[in-house]
C-alpha cells in the first residue's frame, strides 16, 4: 500500500446522503476475480444511463450529463466530498478500489459506514470526517473550484486563498499505518508468536473449535 | 466488573495489542464465498503465505449461481464471467485446502444458512466473512462481523482481524407481537426508528421477551439486519432456545465436549447493571407488518400507512432523499402502501430463506393463486438442505400449486448477480434486506417485506396487511 501523508487536489460535491456501495460500484462488476478495472464502473448507474457490463468502456456508453461527476469542471477532481453516512451498505472492497482507480485520492464526509472506513485504510484512501458545517463550508469552495489540501500529518484540511482551516479527528494507529503505508499482514506476523500463544491456550478451552 | 455479551467475547478473543496500538482479535471462523475471497486468495499466492490455520474457513458458492437447472452445475452457469469467479472459488479451495460445499453439493447454499445449519456456527465465537450479513451468525451470541477482502486475506493470513473495540448499543423489544408481525417487521421497525447510521461504531444486543420469544430463524432475521442499522454485529444471548438448535449438527460437539461447550457458554449474556453506550426501546404490540416505500431500509413504514410527503419534511437532507427516492420508485407522496402495485414475488436471500421462513409463507398462500398480474414469484431456499426440507414438508408443491416459480438455493435475486433479476421500474415484494437503487436490477423498484407479506402480495398484487390471513 502508498503511503498517504499530503494531499492538494480539487473536489467534487456529491450532494447525497447515505449513498450506499451498490451505488458506488454496482453488483455487475464484482464478478471480476482482479482487484483492478473498477474505475471506469464507479457510481455507474449514476453516471451513465444505460445498463453497463463488465468490459464496456466509458465511451460505448450513454453519459448522464446532469451527473456531478460528468461536469467538465470537476474532470481531473481527486478529493470526493459527500454526505453523512458515506458508502453504507455491503462490505464489498471493489468501493474503495474503484474511487482510488477513477482517482480519489481523499473522501471527505460527515460520516461513514464502518465496513468502508476499514477498507479505506487497507488501500490507501483517506477518509476524513469533518462537521457537517465544515462539508457544507467545502462544499461551496468545490464549486468555486478552489483547490483543497488535506494533510494527514497535521489532520488539518485547508483551501487555497483562506486562512480558516479545518482540523480532523483520526484514531492515532491508523493515522500511522496510512502515513508509513506498511503492510498490514507482514505487520501482525512479525508478532506471531503473540497470535500462536494465544491459539494454544483457546485450543486448551474451547477444543471443539479446531475440528481438525 | 458487569460486561456485555460483546465485552466478554472480545475479552475471550483478544489475542493482544499489536506494536503500532492495535488489538488483535483471534477469529474462529471464516466464511467464504466467490466474490470477495479471489484477490485474498490472489494475495495470499503472491506472498507465498500459507493459511494459518487451514480448519477455520468453510467457503461456498452463492452470490453467482444460477438458480435452475442446478443439475447441470457448472455446466448450468451461462454467464462466462460468473463462471470463471465460481471456478476460481473451486480452484482456490482445492489448492488451500478449504472445506468447500461446492455448486453441486446438497449442503450448498448462501453462506449465512449454511453455517448456522451445519452447526459451524456457535455460541461465543468470533466469525468473520467478506460479507456485511455476517451479523446473521450474531444469533448464536457469537461475535460475527462483515469485513473487507482486504481483511479477508489478513485472517486468512494471521487468524486476527486488527479492529478496534466498538461501542455497546442496546435494542429492547418487550411485550408480545401480534399474529401476523414477524422478525422482519422487528427489524425493519428498528432500522425506521434509528435510521441506516443509527448504529455505526456499535455492537448491537437485542433483549427483551420479545426476543427471547423468537426462534433461531427469528433471531437470525433480526440480526442480519444489524448492518443495514450501520452496526457490524448484532448478538442475542444463548439460551434453551439456542443450544437446542446447535445440539446434534455435524460441526456441533458431541458427547463429553458437547457437555464442556455448554458449560463454557452458559454464560453468554450480559450481566445486570452491564454498561451500553445507547439503548433504544420498542413494544412489540406497536409494530405493524413493515414495507419500504424508498430506497434506503429505513424508508420503511407500516401496512396502514402512506407513502410520505417530502414537502412535508423539515429537514432538508432527509426531505431531498426523500423526493429523490420517490422519483426512483415512481410512486406519489401520500398513496397508501396497499395501494402498491407489484410486478413480482421474491421470497428468499439470508434474511429470510430458511424453512421457518417458507413454512409461513407456504400457510399463506396454501389453496390460493398468485395473482394474474404477478409477473414473477421465485421462492428460493436458502440452502439445498432447506430446499429438500421443503419439498419433503410438501411446501414446494403448495408454492408451485399457487403459481410460484420453486428454484435451487442462492442469493438470486437480492442482488441479482445471476440472472435473476427485476426489470426496469418493476416493483417487487422481496423477503431480502436492501432496496437500495438498482440492487435487484438496473431501476428495479424493491420493496422489503417479511416472508407472509410477501405471500399475501403475491396472492393480492399489491400490499395487504397479512395479520387478517392469521
Ligand atoms: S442473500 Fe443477499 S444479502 Fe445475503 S449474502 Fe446473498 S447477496 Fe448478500
Amino acid at each position: 500500500m502508498e503511503a498517504f501523508v499530503l494531499h492538494t487536489g480539487f473536489a467534487v460535491p456529491l450532494d447525497r446522503a447515505n449513498v450506499d456501495t451498490d451505488q458506488i460500484i454496482p453488483k455487475q462488476y464484482l464478478k471480476s476475480i482482479k482487484r483492478t478495472g473498477f474505475g471506469d464502473y464507479l457510481f455507474d448507474s449514476w453516471r451513465f444511463l444505460d445498463s453497463g457490463e463488465i468490459g464496456m468502456t466509458p465511451n460505448e456508453r450513454r453519459i448522464n450529463r446532469d451527473f456531478v461527476l460528468n461536469e467538465a469542471k470537476y474532470q481531473g477532481a481527486s478529493i470526493l466530498l459527500a454526505r453523512d453516512n458515506f458508502a453504507c451498505g455491503s462490505s464489498r472492497e471493489h468501493a474503495v478500489w474503484a474511487l482510488q482507480e477513477y482517482g480519489f485520492k481523499v473522501v471527505i464526509a460527515p460520516s461513514f459506514a464502518d465496513i468502508f472506513y476499514t477498507n479505506c485504510f487497507k488501500n490507501g484512501l483517506l477518509p476524513v470526517s469533518l462537521s457537517e458545517q465544515e462539508v457544507d463550508a467545502l462544499f461551496v469552495c468545490a464549486k468555486q473550484d478552489k483547490r483543497i489540501e488535506v494533510d494527514l500529518e497535521k489532520q488539518c484540511v485547508s483551501v487555497e486563498d483562506q486562512s480558516e482551516f479545518y482540523t480532523f479527528e483520526i484514531a492515532e494507529n491508523l493515522k500511522k499505518k496510512m502515513l508509513s503505508g506498511m503492510d498490514d499482514i507482514a505487520l501482525t506476523l512479525s508478532q506471531s508468536e503473540l497470535i500462536e500463544r494465544f491459539e494454544a491456550m483457546h485450543r486448551e478451552n474451547q477444543p471443539w473449535l479446531f475440528r481438525e | 466488573m458487569n460486561r456485555t455479551l460483546y465485552d466478554k467475547i472480545w475479552d475471550s478473543h483478544f489475542v493482544g495489542t499489536r506494536s503500532d496500538g492495535n488489538s488483535l482479535l483471534y477469529i474462529d471462523l471464516q466464511l467464504l464465498h466467490e466474490v470477495t475471497s479471489p484477490q485474498a486468495f490472489e494475495g495470499l499466492q503472491m506472498a507465498k503465505r500459507p493459511l494459518w490455520r487451514v480448519g477455520a474457513n468453510l467457503a461456498t458458492p452463492d452470490h453467482n449461481v444460477p438458480t435452475e437447472s442446478r443439475e447441470l452445475g457448472m455446466a448450468g452457469i451461462k454467464d462466462l464471467i460468473s463462471l470463471e469467479q465460481v471456478e476460481t472459488l473451486n480452484e482456490n479451495c482445492k489448492n488451500f485446502n478449504v472445506q468447500q460445499f461446492d455448486i453441486l453439493d446438497k449442503r450448498q447454499g448462501i453462506v449465512h444458512v449454511v453455517g448456522p445449519e451445519q452447526g459451524a456456527t456457535m455460541p461465543g465465537m468470533t466469525i468473520v466473512c467478506g460479507d456485511s450479513h455476517t451479523s446473521t451468525h450474531g444469533a448464536f451470541a457469537s461475535l460475527a462481523q462483515g469485513i473487507g477482502t482486504s481483511e479477508v486475506e489478513h485472517v486468512m493470513a494471521t487468524q486476527c482481524l486488527v479492529q478496534n473495540k466498538a461501542k455497546n448499543f442496546e435494542v429492547r423489544v418487550d411485550g408480545l407481537l401480534e399474529e401476523g408481525v414477524f422478525a422482519k417487521d422487528v427489524a425493519l421497525a428498528i432500522i425506521g426508528a434509528l435510521g441506516t447510521a443509527g448504529a455505526t461504531g456499535h455492537t448491537i444486543e437485542y433483549r427483551g421477551d420479545a426476543i427471547s420469544a423468537l426462534s433461531m430463524e427469528g433471531r437470525m432475521t433480526l440480526c442480519n439486519m444489524s448492518i443495514e442499522a450501520g452496526a457490524r454485529a448484532g448478538l442475542v444471548a444463548v439460551d434453551d432456545c439456542t443450544l437446542e438448535y446447535v445440539r446434534g449438527r455435524p460441526f456441533a460437539p458431541k458427547g463429553e465436549l458437547w457437555l464442556r461447550a455448554l458449560e463454557s457458554w452458559k454464560d453468554l449474556y450480559s450481566d445486570d447493571g452491564a454498561h451500553f453506550d445507547n439503548t433504544l426501546s420498542l413494544q412489540a404490540g406497536n409494530i405493524e407488518p413493515q414495507v419500504t416505500w424508498g430506497t434506503s431500509p429505513e424508508m420503511v413504514c407500516g401496512i396502514t400507512s402512506s407513502v410520505p410527503d417530502p414537502m412535508a419534511i423539515s429537514d432538508p437532507v432527509v426531505s431531498e432523499s426523500t423526493r429523490l427516492a420517490l422519483g426512483y420508485m415512481g410512486l406519489e407522496a401520500g398513496t397508501p402502501i396497499t395501494d402498491i402495485e407489484l410486478d413480482q414475488i421474491f421470497i428468499g436471500s439470508c434474511t429470510n430463506a430458511r424453512i421457518e421462513d417458507l413454512r409461513v409463507a407456504a400457510h399463506v398462500v396454501s389453496g390460493k393463486s398468485v395473482a394474474k398480474k404477478i409477473k414473477r414469484a421465485l421462492v428460493v431456499p436458502g440452502s439445498g438442505l432447506v430446499k429438500q426440507q421443503a419439498e419433503e414438508e410438501g411446501l414446494a408443491k403448495i408454492f408451485v400449486d399457487a403459481g410460484f416459480e420453486w428454484r435451487a438455493a442462492g442469493c438470486s435475486m437480492c442482488l441479482g448477480m445471476n440472472p435473476d433479476q427485476l426489470g426496469e421500474k418493476e416493483h417487487c415484494a422481496s423477503t431480502s434486506n436492501r432496496n437500495f437503487e438498482g440492487r435487484q436490477g438496473h431501476k428495479g423498484r424493491t420493496h422489503l417485506v417479511s416472508p407472509a407479506m410477501a405471500a399475501a402480495a403475491a396472492v393480492a398484487g399489491r400490499f395487504v396487511d397479512v395479520r387478517s390471513f392469521f
